[in-house]
């Protein structure tokens, strides 16, 4: 028989019609469980409005009397803004400490005795949590931007759907570097340090204190293509204004493409690597 | 009265000794800490990389704002900003338990953790501070040299008062979350920038109807003799400090009203 741990090859007869079922059922319970925050759901779109105005009168600053800074102009900078505060939420960007603090009290155990490989089983969840955040802290601040201030709407038809496939990617981007960070607590007793440092460069270096153009350009090119920050937040957000020209923008989405086979795959070595080393105490 | 002083001092004691018992935690912390002060700074600079001016302030003027405001927000974070955990002492009931010892409570919930890994931010925000005032070319007269000593520390008594009002607000809705977060950091964001910059309700609102103006944008006109752009008169700069008393009284009273609401959650 071997090990029973979720990484070891499926058993034969496993066909894909019902792994699709499980991972949708996974998906379905991870919206409905978010969907009960309901509170806390206001409240943070209630914030999420103060950051944007603030966000969005400063970078307006920034544009000055010509209206346009590195390629945007202020309509598009304000759709940047309303859509990036609710993007924060969908892609949850911070506060995921659920499979370090599962390591750290050892019911990661049970995780593993599960037929589903940890990763699939907490992407689907994530995936659910991303679904339910897309409606309940997506579309508030989304509205403020149509209602209260003029923004930019997209005019190329392709950009829509598009926009729609390079969220869902920056979700599975986002989810990989955030269970790269957790998965250190199988080797580190306090996984602070990870933690604090992906908060501090997420922030910085995704698109959210300034849009990533009003950088050097070389250094623009070298955070988009040499790490997966951008695909979390500012290439979709570059995809929506319409920053570039059509194959620009198919490119862009190609990048994340990218880093989100490289960082699942990257999960599951992590994984497999830690598994072998993980003791759970007591029992 | 001494043996309050004595109680209080031995909360202090104890939580610096188990802080530092974590050595390599507690160096993590105290560069993280100071990483997210850096980044404020560091997006100021950035913003300057694109134009020359923001609402009408240059680069050496907008860092003595910037100055003013993170070293205020970080020394207030550091001494008060721990009570952003109420909601949690409430939800667990932890909060009955300060309640029934024999010593006030609002001092009790500060030294029960103070984070001393936010030391390191205080400090670089005094740098900040010093460096921009030091290269802004101001026309030093006694009045301003009591100023720029001032005017920091009443900026500390506002963000403390800041943090102690809406942290009141899980008195009555615990689940408030991120709602007084949207105060707190929103205010250190927002007195970062000349108020210039910012445009309608939303000006008026948190720069005077909170009273954020007041923290670094008026002392820093004051200082640089430059009239207000939005034609306040010139002394409202030099009676700044008063508003941080005024915020203090307004927190003491929040405070009170809400401890005497406050009811167990029975956990």
């Amino acid at each position: 028989m071997g090990s029973v741990t979720a990484t070891v090859a499926s058993p034969t007869g496993a066909n894909v019609t019902r792994w699709f079922r499980t991972f949708s059922a996974i998906v379905a319970s991870g919206f409905r469980r978010y969907a009960t925050y309901r509170q806390a759901t206001m409240a943070g779109a209630a914030t999420n409005s103060v950051f944007g105005l603030l966000r969005y009168y400063i970078f307006l600053a920034a544009a000055g009397a010509t209206g346009r800074v590195a390629g945007y102009d202020r309509a598009q900078l304000a759709t940047f803004v309303w859509v990036g505060q609710g993007l924060l939420a969908v892609v949850l960007i911070w506060g995921w400490t659920e499979l370090a603090d599962r390591i750290r009290t050892g019911e990661v155990a049970a995780d593993l005795l599960r037929p589903v490989h940890p990763v699939t089983s907490y992407l689907a969840t994530d995936l659910g949590r991303a679904g339910f955040a897309s409606l309940a802290r997506l579309l508030p601040p989304v509205l403020i931007g149509l209602l209260f201030f003029d923004v930019y709407l997209p005019r190329r038809p392709a950009t829509l759907p598009l926009f729609a496939l390079s969220v869902l990617l920056a979700v599975v981007v986002c989810f990989g570097c955030r269970y790269l960070v957790n998965a250190t607590a199988y080797w580190l007793q306090d996984v602070r340090g990870p933690l604090i440092l992906w908060t501090l460069s997420s922030g910085v270096l995704a698109g959210l204190y300034f849009p990533l153009g009003f950088l050097p350009g070389w250094l623009e090119a070298l955070l988009r293509y040499g790490t997966p920050f951008p695909s979390v937040l500012q290439i979709p957000l570059d995809v929506l204004v319409e920053r570039d020209p059509a194959p620009m923008q198919l490119g862009l989405v190609g990048v994340q493409v990218g880093w989100a086979v490289a960082l699942l795959v990257l999960c599951r070595l992590v994984q497999r690597r830690a598994e072998r080393r993980l003791v759970v105490q007591g029992g | 009265m001494a043996e309050h002083l004595a109680a209080y001092r031995a909360l202090l004691g104890a939580q610096a000794r188990s802080q530092a018992a974590y050595r390599t935690s507690f160096v993590v912390d105290l560069v993280g800490n100071v990483g997210a002060t850096v980044f404020d700074v560091v997006t100021v600079l950035v913003l300057f990389g694109v134009t020359r001016e923001l609402g009408g302030f240059t680069l050496r003027e907008t860092l003595v704002i910037v100055g003013l405001s993170s070293f205020a927000f970080a020394t207030a974070d550091l001494l008060v900003g721990n009570i952003e955990r109420l909601p949690r002492y409430v939800r667990t009931g932890l909060f009955d338990a300060v309640l029934v010892r024999p010593l006030a409570a609002l001092p009790q919930l500060l030294l029960m953790d103070l984070p001393l890994r936010k030391v390191s931010r205080a400090v670089f925000g005094l740098a900040v501070l010093v460096v921009a005032v030091g290269s802004a070319g101001i026309d030093w007269t006694p009045a301003r040299a009591a100023l720029v000593v001032v005017a920091p520390l009443a900026g500390v008594v506002f963000f403390g008062a800041v943090f102690v009002t809406t942290a009141t607000v899980s008195f009555y809705w615990i689940d408030s979350g991120e709602l007084a977060n949207s105060v707190t950091y929103g205010g250190r964001d927002f007195t970062s920038y000349p108020v210039t910059v910012y445009g309608g309700w939303f000006r008026t609102l948190f720069a005077y109807g909170m009273g954020f103006a007041f923290v670094s944008y008026h002392p820093a006109l004051a200082l640089l003799g430059r009239a207000d752009p939005l034609g306040l008169p010139a002394w409202v700069g030099w009676a700044a400090p008063g508003v941080a008393v005024l915020a203090a009284a307004v927190a003491g009273l929040a405070w009170r009203v809400g401890i005497r609401h406050y009811r167990s959650t029975g956990s």
